[in-house]
């Protein structure tokens, strides 16, 4: 076990980076770029049972230090994931994967986590029930505890893999839903998915994003996710995945310190496709400055005395 | 797709608003007719994408309009700064449908990206006819450039204040073609596809996130299926081409 490897739910990771869904694909567009199996592991574009195209184009908007999407859970559905997207990641990615499910229904969840549990190669399966993007599905079971609680249970009655909900920051009390979650079987949870957001064009005095609103990212929400994380690994005793805005080692560290065990890379990756490797080759240096021996030595150091 | 320090040798106005940046790299800048830069501009999040308009080794050059804060930024760098640049992005035109006699269509800074595809087209030794659309004299840019390739050229104006009065497409059926290529805003590429004979490809624009095809951004649905305009375009062949009212 080297100094940067973490466990997350009993699986070992080489490093705590993992490549947040939606701004990964399904890895092996990057394996063109770095070999991906210097990753912790990734998280592979969000599945729904069937296939979906997504909202209408401009689906993008920057911000300061930020941007804001709206793309819609596009993905090509539960049997092309699994024929035709799991081949080719498997292809070029060798430890275990982290399935992203997303869905309309209790019983959607339930179908595509039932599906993907069969699947070798997937360690996890992340369940967002935090999607901003698409009206009735995904962010409305991750803003009441009950809710979130339901689909938890849902799919941990399907699965033998560790389970993580992915939760939005969009609602006035995580740490509660995050309670819920662990109540009801989630053996982690990650956090946070983007904030819900908006820009409006001065020349046309239109929003600049066809759906009007989208999910926010980017180093701008950095310390609302910090935050967040850290309320969140006080409130509940399973493994948090950290993410929102993290772009470099000092910020990988400052997650763990947080409370995170490991720690998701999102929008930083569509501004520098080689950020992940890069923070990887970093860290050592980091960690001798702020004289840390081992990463696990320092998760949820912030809430110490 | 490759990432590269790139140094601006040049960066001057070319027409109002419109601004020609010379680059040079430390090693051949990956870059085929009707592929793009995504260029890193110091205070905006979002790179910025930027097609190729002509490139020899490690040098290439981009022409590129001002229309926001972006643009702002980079038509003020000045030579010696450098540039944080993806290179080698989209899938860029195909000469091996053009014929012999292609016709290559551009509209305002949709034109930039013709000027390589004519002179590796003029290398292979077609006839080439440039039709180059513009609003109005004032704005006319890059004519003698593909005139010195050897290119048959026309300018339009759409105020009749230079060369042919009207949109692109009114001087296309001056002399047959055999095959077109064209950029430039979507009415006219909606125009070019409704008028032209032959076979043809199409460059397309949208708001990108990442600009090599990972983010789902920019999408497009075509007879073919979903494509990326960043990665499976931004050149579509006119046969896989759904317009969307």
């Amino acid at each position: 076990m080297g100094r940067l490897s973490v466990n997350l739910c009993g699986i070992a990771l080489e490093n705590p980076l993992i490549p947040a869904s939606g701004t990964f694909g399904h890895g092996y567009e990057f394996a063109d770029y770095y070999d991906i199996n210097c990753l912790g592991t990734f998280s592979f574009k969000g599945t729904t049972r069937e296939p979906r195209f997504g909202n209408p184009t401009p689906r993008i908007a920057e911000c300061t230090q930020g941007m804001i999407n709206a793309v819609g859970l596009q993905n090509p559905g539960l049997e092309a994931t699994v024929n035709e997207e799991l081949p080719k990641l498997r292809a070029v990615f060798h430890k275990p994967v982290m399935a992203n499910i997303s869905g309309f229904s209790v019983e959607e969840y339930r179908t595509v986590a039932a599906r993907l549990d069969r699947e070798d190669g997937i360690g996890w399966l992340e369940i967002n029930v935090s999607c901003p993007n698409v009206h009735g599905g995904g962010m409305s079971f991750g803003t009441s505890p009950e809710a979130a609680a339901e689909v938890t249970a849902a799919v941990k009655a399907v699965t033998t893999k560790p389970v993580i909900i992915k939760l939005s920051p969009n609602v006035t009390d995580i740490a509660a839903i995050a309670k819920a979650c662990e109540a009801a079987g989630a053996d982690g949870i990650s956090l946070i998915n983007t904030l819900l957001g908006m820009r409006i064009d001065l020349k046309t005095r239109k929003p600049v994003i066809a759906n009007k609103m989208g999910g926010f990212s980017g180093p701008a929400i950095f310390p609302v996710a910090l935050r967040m994380v850290y309320q969140v690994a006080s409130a509940v005793k399973i493994p948090v995945i950290g993410m929102g805005g993290v772009s470099s080692a000092e910020d990988v560290i400052e997650m763990m310190l947080a409370g995170a065990t490991a720690v998701g890379i999102g929008a930083a990756n569509l501004i520098d496709p080689y950020i992940c490797p890069k923070i990887i080759e970093d860290l050592p240096a980091v960690m001798d400055r702020y004289g840390i021996e081992n990463l696990n030595d320092i998760i949820g150091g912030a809430h110490n005395g | 797709m490759k990432q590269q320090l790139l140094t601006i040798l040049d960066n001057r106005a070319i027409a109002p608003q419109v601004y020609r940046m010379a680059l040079k790299a430390d090693e051949p800048v990956p870059a085929k007719p009707g592929q793009f830069l995504n260029l890193q501009i110091d205070g905006c999040y979002l790179r910025r994408p930027i097609s190729v308009h002509d490139a020899d080794g490690d040098c290439v050059t981009i022409i590129y309009k001002v229309v926001g804060r972006g643009t702002q930024m980079l038509a003020a760098m000045q030579p010696g700064q450098t540039l944080d640049a993806l290179t080698g992005l989209g899938n860029g035109y195909d000469l091996t449908d053009s014929g012999d006699r292609p016709l290559l269509i551009g509209g305002g800074v949709g034109i930039p990206p013709l000027y390589l595809l004519a002179k590796q087209l003029r290398a292979e030794g077609k006839q080439v006819r440039v039709i180059l659309g513009f609003n109005t004299a004032s704005e006319v840019f890059c004519e003698d450039d593909f005139a010195a390739l050897g290119c048959n050229v026309t300018v339009t104006t759409v105020d009749g204040s230079r060369g042919v009065k009207g949109f692109a497409t009114a001087a296309m059926e001056a002399a047959p073609y055999s095959y077109v290529y064209t950029c430039g805003p979507e009415p006219m590429l909606r125009a070019v596809y409704r008028a032209s004979k032959t076979g043809g490809q199409f460059s397309f624009e949208e708001r990108m996130g990442c600009g090599f095809g990972v983010c789902l951004g920019c999408p497009c649905k075509t007879i073919t299926g979903y494509k990326r305009i960043c990665k499976d375009g931004p050149v579509l062949r006119k046969e896989e081409i759904l317009w969307e009212d």
